[in-house]
C-alpha cells in the first residue's frame, strides 16, 4: 500500500494563514480585495469571482504533476508560493526553447498568455507548506 | 472541506470592515460557504448530493475537488466495488518485475477523512427518473447530481472463446490492474526460456493507447534479463503504433533486437479454445502465454444506465460540463466517455475531466454558468524499462463553435528518446497524481 499525501492533509488543516490566503486567489492581495471589492461595480464583482473560478480551475490543470495546488512531492517543481512574475518568465523562456526541458516546452505552448497570468497568480498565493 | 475550515473562513472574514464583507462573501471562493454556513439562520436549504460511482482516476479526483471546492456544504458519496485503488498507470512494471501491486495500490480512506462518504459496493442501476444508485444489497442512494466514472469493460462477444478462455486462466487480459496483472506475471515466470508472448491489440480507441506497446517492453526487459531465448510478439489491428511509434520502434531495435517483434493489420478474430493459438487475419500465431487486449467499451453499469449512445460503444458528454448527452443530471467521466478529437483515454485525461465536472457541478449549485473556456491535458510516460521513460503530452482547449476539446496546435509532443530523468518524473507523476486523487 502507497502511503501518501499525510503532509499536504496536516498542513492544510493547521496552516493559520492558509485561508486567508486562498481568499487572495485571484491574485489580489487580501487587505486590498476588501477595499476593491466596494468599488468594484456588480459587474465588475462577478467577473472577478468568474476569474478566480477560472484561475482555480487552469491551476488544477497542473496539479497532476506539480501537486493539489502546487504543493509538490518527488523530483517535481512546487508551484505554490512561486513568484507570479517568475512563473511567467519562466513559461516564456520554456516556449521560446531559452530554458531546456523534457516535457515543458511542449505543454507551456498549449497555454495562452492570458490563462498563463492567471495560473502564476494563483500559485502565487498558495502557501508554500 | 471540514468544518474546522468552515470556521476558519468565517473569523477570517470577520476581520474584514463591515462593508466589504458582504461584497467579499459574493466576490470570492470560500465566501457562498461563509453565507451558508456562518448564517445557520438562512440556511434552510438542505446540502445537495453528489454521489460518485467510479473511484478510480475520475471518480475519486471528482469527489476530491468537489470537496476542496465547495463554496459551501455539498454532500458526497463516492460508491467503488473495490475497497482500494489499484493503478493501471504504472502496473506493466509489474509486468516487467521492478514494481509489485502493493507499489500500485492506494487506500481511499484519505477521502473519507475529508468528510466524503465512501462506500465499498456494486452498483447495480441507475434510476435518472427517481434520481438514485441501486445497489446489490439492495440499498438506494439518493442524487441530485450523479458522476459515473465507471472505467471499461470488454466486447467478449466480438472475440470467440475469448471469455471462456480467460475464465479457464488459459490467456490473460490484464488490462484492469490488479489479480489479473499478478496472474499475467506468474505465467511469464512460468514460461520456459524459448518461450513466446504475445499480445494483441484491437482498432482504436482503446483504455490508454501507449500501454500495450509499454507492455511490450516491459515484458523484453524481463525476457532479457531472464529468459533471453524468447519472444515478445505483437499483434496489432491498427495499421501502425498507435502511439510514440518511432519511439517503440527504436527502442525495440536498439534495446530488444532479436526478442520483440511488431506486426501491424493483423487484429484477432479467434482465440482457440486451448489458449495457445491467436487466431488473427492474415494468419494463426502460437503464443506460450497469449495476452489479449480485447475490444472494449463503457463499463457495464454505463449500458445499464443508458448512457452509452456512440456507436454502442462510448458515453457521448457535452464538454463544457462533462454531463451525458442521455441523461440529464448525470456526468461522465474517463475512458467510457467518446474522446474529443486526439484525446487519449488515460488516467491523466480522466483526472483532467473530473476537475471541469466538479467546476460546473458547483458552478450548476451556486446559479452560475459553467466556465466558458476550460482547458484539459495530458501527460503519459511509458516506462521502456525499469528505469528509462518516454512520454507524450498534449493540451486540449474547448472550441466553443465546435463544442468540443481540440489539441492547441503547435503544442504537445513526445520526447527526445528514453532517459533515466523522465523515469524519475514518471515515478513522481504517479505520486503527486495520487496524492491529487486520495490526500
Amino acid at each position: 500500500m502507497v502511503r501518501i499525501g499525510i503532509r499536504a492533509v496536516r498542513l492544510r488543516s493547521f496552516d493559520p494563514g492558509c485561508l486567508r490566503r486562498r481568499l487572495a486567489s485571484a491574485s489580489i492581495g487580501a487587505a486590498g480585495l476588501a477595499t476593491a471589492a466596494m468599488l468594484l461595480t456588480p459587474q465588475a464583482l462577478a467577473q472577478t469571482t468568474a476569474d478566480a473560478n477560472v484561475a482555480r480551475s487552469l491551476a488544477a490543470t497542473c496539479a497532476n504533476c506539480h501537486g493539489t495546488d502546487g504543493r509538490a512531492q518527488g523530483v517535481m517543481v512546487p508551484l505554490a508560493g512561486y513568484p507570479s512574475d517568475r512563473l511567467i518568465a519562466t513559461f516564456n523562456d520554456f516556449r521560446s526553447g531559452k530554458r531546456p526541458a523534457t516535457i515543458m516546452h511542449q505543454i507551456s505552448k498549449g497555454y495562452t498568455d492570458a490563462q498563463v497570468r492567471l495560473i502564476a497568480g494563483y500559485f502565487a498565493a498558495q502557501p508554500a507548506k | 472541506m471540514s468544518m474546522t475550515d468552515h470556521h476558519r473562513v468565517a473569523g477570517s472574514v470577520a476581520t474584514q470592515p463591515a462593508i466589504g464583507r458582504r461584497r467579499l462573501l459574493a466576490a470570492t471562493g470560500s465566501l457562498a460557504l461563509v453565507a451558508s454556513t456562518g448564517c445557520a439562520t438562512n440556511g434552510s436549504r438542505s446540502a445537495p448530493r453528489v454521489v460518485v460511482v467510479g473511484g478510480g482516476y475520475g471518480g475519486a479526483t471528482v469527489a476530491r475537488y468537489l470537496s476542496l471546492w465547495a463554496e459551501r456544504r455539498v454532500n458526497i458519496t463516492l460508491i467503488d466495488r473495490d475497497r482500494d485503488f489499484v493503478s493501471c498507470p504504472l502496473s506493466n512494471l509489474v509486468l516487467g518485475g521492478s514494481k509489485s501491486i502493493a507499489d500500485l495500490t492506494v487506500s481511499r480512506e484519505g477521502l473519507r477523512k475529508r468528510g466524503i462518504d465512501v462506500v465499498q459496493a456494486d452498483v447495480i442501476a441507475v434510476d435518472p427518473v427517481r434520481q438514485e444508485v441501486r445497489l446489490a444489497d439492495g440499498r438506494a442512494v439518493p442524487y441530485d447530481r450523479l458522476v459515473v466514472s465507471p472505467g471499461i469493460d470488454f466486447l467478449y462477444d466480438q472475440v470467440p472463446n475469448l471469455q471462456a478462455a480467460e475464465a479457464a486462466g488459459r490467456i490473460h487480459t490484464a488490462w484492469k490492474a490488479g489479480p489479473q496483472t499478478a496472474a499475467l506475471r506468474r505465467s511469464l515466470e512460468g514460461m520456459a526460456d524459448g518461450g513466446v508472448y504475445a499480445i494483441t491489440i484491437p482498432v482504436a480507441p482503446y483504455r490508454c493507447p501507449p500501454g500495450p506497446y509499454e507492455r511490450a517492453c516491459q515484458v523484453a526487459a524481463y525476457f532479457k534479463q531472464a529468459k533471453p531465448r524468447s519472444k515478445v510478439l505483437i499483434l496489432d489491428a491498427n495499421p501502425d503504433v498507435t502511439s510514440k511509434g518511432a519511439l517503440f520502434k527504436r527502442v525495440w531495435a536498439e534495446q530488444y533486437p532479436g526478442i520483440v517483434e511488431y506486426r501491424g493489420n493483423n487484429g484477432l478474430t479467434e482465440v482457440d479454445p486451448s489458449g495457445k493459438v491467436a487466431r488473427l487475419q492474415l494468419d494463426d500465431v502460437k503464443a506460450d502465454v497469449l495476452n489479449v487486449v480485447p475490444p472494449m467499451r463503457a463499463a457495464d453499469i454505463a449500458q445499464k444506465a443508458g448512457l452509452i449512445n456512440a456507436n454502442n460503444r462510448w458515453c457521448s458528454v457535452d464538454w463544457l460540463t462533462m454531463e451525458s448527452t442521455a441523461a440529464k443530471h448525470i456526468h461522465v467521466l474517463g475512458d467510457a466517455t467518446l474522446s474529443a478529437p486526439a484525446m487519449p483515454k488515460s488516467g491523466h485525461m480522466a483526472n483532467q475531466q473530473a476537475k471541469v465536472a466538479a467546476a460546473a457541478i458547483l458552478a450548476h449549485f451556486e446559479g452560475r454558468p459553467p466556465n466558458p473556456a476550460p482547458v484539459v491535458m495530458n501527460t503519459c510516460y511509458s516506462f521502456v524499462d525499469a528505469k528509462q521513460v518516454i512520454h507524450v503530452a498534449s493540451v486540449h482547449q474547448y472550441v466553443a463553435e465546435k463544442k468540443t476539446f481540440e489539441p492547441v496546435a503547435g503544442s504537445g509532443g513526445v520526447s527526445s528518446g528514453p532517459s533515466t530523468m523522465e523515469g524519475d518524473y514518471g515515478q513522481s507523476w504517479a505520486v503527486n497524481i495520487w496524492a491529487d486523487m486520495f490526500a
